[in-house]
């Protein structure tokens, strides 16, 4: 299990920022070909990120790189270039079934060149349009390379020329949906980024909306955002003090060779085992809890 | 690889270089501004020989204003400068 | 000859005399003796109030090779060094020492000065800017010798920095030269660093642009210790004296180093009730604060006192109740300035009080936690923040090396690297801070203890800190940069670096060319 509480957007053209991208503290970062670099500079920040990549350690965080689209000018020398030196996934913008099937099949040739592992570079696809939405479940079985899906709401809201809020109602159908298929496909369903990097309560109001519907992390734009998205995402002591006694209690029972046990007069079954097990789990990668 | 035109990359943000190419007559020439010339100097001038190398550049100017940038970054400038000067 | 730190010395420096080599942070304590001072009486019919500066230097009577001190509570705003030097210079005096406390940028007429022969020598313990540059250049005659805030005050005390005539810049005075500073169009607050030169100078001379009548209460510097006073027209441009506000920076690597720094505080269990703190103004110094005062609000604690250049930060923590008093021997905005004139408890301390070692006990020795910056930091945990790694003075201790030694728990905490600089080093370019004094350094991607200080090294194995040796985390920085060029540096001595008690911590040699 990759704990993936936090993605955070770093733009790919600026040296201090990616040499800093690692120890801000996120899960995941991405390194951003796309819109966060200016047409003129595609080449540029395609050789930057590339050589940050072949020689920085980035030291145990995720790396992940969003290339342009593949319909784009410039997705397939992104793609030719950054999957040589082996980013850990990459984040598809716009993306739909063909794109991540042909993407795919060029990560397996390059894959096959350059002796990595085959099926070793993962994929995100990102959901930013209606038809994104709707043909979601194609998408993701598109590819076993996909470990999650992004949700872009800025983008999806254009598309439906709808008006973007702080609350957030608009996409309440589109968090759903992802969070479901997500969930049916055992993928991680990544929550778009809160754009008002000041507004700190309306973040965490955000994040917790996108977890109460099973949403599992969020991208972030800025590092500021990060403790604010994880405080949401981690597991809190009370359900980790929980999920210990109801593992201490299934240890017992099972000295004591009982099947069935219960815990404060519930029954404790197999998918709330489960469960504690999973937070134990998710509080030792958090680093809240000791090994 | 031949130089036809002038061509620049990079910035003068801090941790970047700033990357200017010319076209040139007798061989590479390289010229050099850093804020970590004393500490780095010679270290900078490596790294874009060797990039030049690499890239089969017998014929440059570069004019080069370093900010702090790191090895990687040196290089992916260099690189990006050149191929915009073909 | 070689230090105890390993450090090249000559025996004797032309111009500075015999070398006392560094011997330890805490081995030359025990008796010590203060110097006499000879005070020209003051009759009741006499008038102390004068017309102008020559005036002052006239009745001072001013002669070649004398030492004249400042104190640098203006800053970068400050007039006073400039107007009384060119004065001096116009008298065609030649040979003068400077004894500035601090030397900023502001002071770059001292450069031509220096050029004239006018000034052949500078005490300072803290100098940046033209000034710093022309002495790396090995323009001043004699090296110059920097003190510690600390080692300053006992230098003075001692007589081994002997003051022929004080100018104390004077935000508020009266006739008879009581003076403070929390009035007047160049309020600065607490005048702490121009305490010992008042009270052990041959002469003192107040500088005011706000003469009022008598008795200018509050008394800061009363006027026992003053001989003149002149009125001037401005001492110092408010703009370069105190920022409006103090601002915690916003860059994520700084915030990250301060609040790790905070939970290695934490770990340490000095962060509870009656706790004591310093941390500088700067970047992610003031950054710990922020993240110190959210703990000490979550946890209800009380702490004892915060010393120090004040910032309206601290003043923030102190009005909320996190600290019962506040040392100030120097206030860094308006908020503190404020601050400073309405509390009580908003101490002023004089530069002896905060970290003289030669005293009965200084206000450095009650610290809990400091918080420090680094230029350079070596295997053996010694700092440098007085020459930059291309060997140019750039800074100076200041209160580093006092504040130290005093702590219980002396944080470091930098980048590990700035820009393309590695910042943890084999050897660093100067000692400016011994390392058996310095507990820990806390940089972004790592956290190194000082072995001596094994009992904080298991607390925080218990964390999920990133705890590694020093040599490892300059491996990392030397595994991003590669390894700088050394440095070439002629034979020529430059600067003298004193130890806080008098003994010579290291040298600054010129650069060479």
């Amino acid at each position: 299990m990759k704990l993936r509480r936090t993605m955070l957007f770093m733009p790919g053209n600026n040296p201090g920022m990616i040499q800093n991208a690692s120890i801000l503290g996120a899960d995941s970062v991405i390194l951003d070909l796309e819109d966060a670099v200016s047409i003129d500079e595609k080449d540029a920040a395609r050789m930057l990120v590339r050589n940050a990549l072949s020689t920085l350690d980035f030291s145990g965080c995720e790396v992940v790189v969003r290339i342009n689209s593949i319909q784009s000018d410039f997705g397939y020398d992104d793609l030719n270039v950054i999957a040589r030196v082996k980013p850990d996934a990459i984040l598809v913008p716009k993306a739909t079934s063909d794109d991540i099937e042909e993407i795919d099949e060029i990560l397996s040739i390059i894959e096959r060149e350059e002796g990595f592992k085959l099926g070793s570079i993962k994929l995100f696809p990102l959901v930013e349009t209606a038809i994104g939405l709707e043909n979601i479940r194609e998408t993701i079985l598109a590819s076993k390379r996909n470990i999650g899906v992004l949700l872009g709401a800025e983008d999806l809201t254009a598309d439906m020329g709808i008006k973007r809020t702080r609350e957030g109602n608009e996409i309440f159908y589109a968090r759903n949906r992802v969070a479901s298929i997500c969930k049916a496909y055992k993928i991680d369903a990544i929550d778009t980024p809160f754009a008002d990097v000041n507004d700190v309560e309306g973040l965490i109001e955000d994040t917790k909306r996108a977890k109460a519907i099973g949403m599992t992390g969020k991208a972030a734009i800025n590092p500021r955002q990060i403790d604010y998205i994880h405080e949401v995402f981690s597991p809190s002591m009370e359900e980790i003090m929980y999920a210990k006694r109801v593992l201490k209690a299934k240890e017992e029972a099972l000295k004591e060779g009982k099947g069935v046990f219960s815990l404060d007069g519930k029954m404790v079954d197999a998918p709330i085992i489960q469960r504690a097990e999973n937070i134990i789990l998710k509080a030792k990668l958090a680093g809240i809890i000791r090994e | 690889m031949k130089i036809n035109n002038p061509a620049k990359a990079g910035s003068l943000e801090s941790n970047d270089i700033f990357v200017m190419v010319f076209p040139n007559e007798n061989g590479n020439e390289i010229e050099l501004e850093s804020i970590v010339i004393k500490q780095f100097g010679k270290r900078i001038r490596e790294v874009i020989e060797e990039t030049l190398k690499e890239l089969n550049v017998e014929n440059a100017k570069i004019i080069a204003k370093d900010r702090g940038a790191l090895d990687y970054t040196i290089k992916a400038r260099v690189e990006t400068a050149i191929r915009r000067a073909m | 000859m070689e230090n105890i730190l390993g450090r090249v010395l000559p025996e004797y420096i032309e111009g500075y005399g015999e070398v006392k080599p560094f011997s330890g942070a805490f081995n030359n304590l025990g008796i010590k003796s203060k110097k006499q001072v000879s005070v020209k009486c003051v009759a009741p019919s006499d008038v102390k109030l004068v017309e102008s500066i020559k005036e002052a230097l006239i009745k001072c009577e001013i002669k070649d090779g004398m030492t004249v001190s400042f104190h640098h509570h203006l800053r970068n705003g400050d007039y006073v060094l400039n107007m009384v030097m060119d004065e001096i210079a116009k008298m065609g005096i030649k040979d003068i020492r400077v004894a500035a406390s601090s030397i900023f940028p502001v002071h770059a007429p001292l450069v031509e000065h220096i050029k004239n022969g006018v000034v052949t020598g500078i005490y300072a313990n803290y100098m940046s800017g033209p000034v710093a540059e022309a002495v790396s250049r090995g323009l001043l005659k004699y090296p110059a010798i920097m003190h510690t805030h600390g080692g300053r005050a006992r230098a003075i005390e001692s007589g081994d920095l002997k003051i022929d005539i004080a100018f104390i810049a004077a935000p508020t005075c009266d006739e008879y030269g009581n003076i403070n500073g929390v009035y007047g169009p160049s309020a600065c607050g607490s005048l702490g660093y121009a305490i010992p030169d008042a009270m052990y100078a041959g002469r003192v001379v107040a500088i005011t642009d706000n003469l009022v009548a008598y008795p200018a209460c509050p008394i800061e510097i009363s006027q026992e210790y003053v001989d003149y006073i002149v009125k001037v027209d401005s001492i110092g441009d408010p703009k370069g004296i105190v920022s409006g506000t103090t601002k915690i920076t916003k860059d994520p690597v700084g915030l990250k180093i301060a609040k790790m720094a905070t939970e290695v505080i934490e770990a340490s269990g000095l962060l509870k009730d009656g706790f004591s703190f310093q941390t500088g103004a700067g970047g992610i110094s003031l950054a710990v604060a922020k993240y110190v005062r959210d703990v000490m609000k979550k946890n209800g604690i009380k702490g004892s006192f915060a010393a120090g250049g004040i910032t309206g930060y601290i003043v923030d923590m102190f009005e909320e109740g996190l600290f019962e008093a506040l040392f100030d021997v120097q206030c860094f905005d308006l908020k503190a300035v404020e601050s400073y004139r309405r509390n009580v408890a908003h101490q002023g301390m004089s530069a002896s009080l905060y970290g003289n070692p030669h005293n009965k006990g200084a206000v450095v020795n009650r610290l809990d936690v400091m918080i420090l910056g680094a230029t350079e930091i070596d295997v053996n945990f010694n700092v440098n923040v007085t020459t930059g790694s291309d060997g140019v003075i750039m800074g100076g201790s200041g209160g580093h090396s006092d504040t130290a030694a005093g702590s219980k728990l002396a944080i470091v905490v930098t980048k590990l690297l700035k820009g393309r600089l590695p910042i943890v080093v084999d050897k660093v370019t100067t000692v400016t801070t011994p390392g058996e004094t310095v507990d820990v350094i806390v940089t972004e991607r790592g956290i190194a203890v000082n072995p001596r200080r094994q009992d904080l090294l298991e607390k925080l194995k218990e964390t999920n800190l990133p705890i590694m040796t020093i040599e490892e985390l300059k491996k990392l920085a030397e595994n991003m940069v590669g390894t700088p060029e050394k440095i070439e540096f002629d034979d020529k001595v430059v600067a003298v670096v004193e130890y806080r008690d008098g003994t010579v911590i290291d040298v600054v040699r010129k650069v060479k060319e």
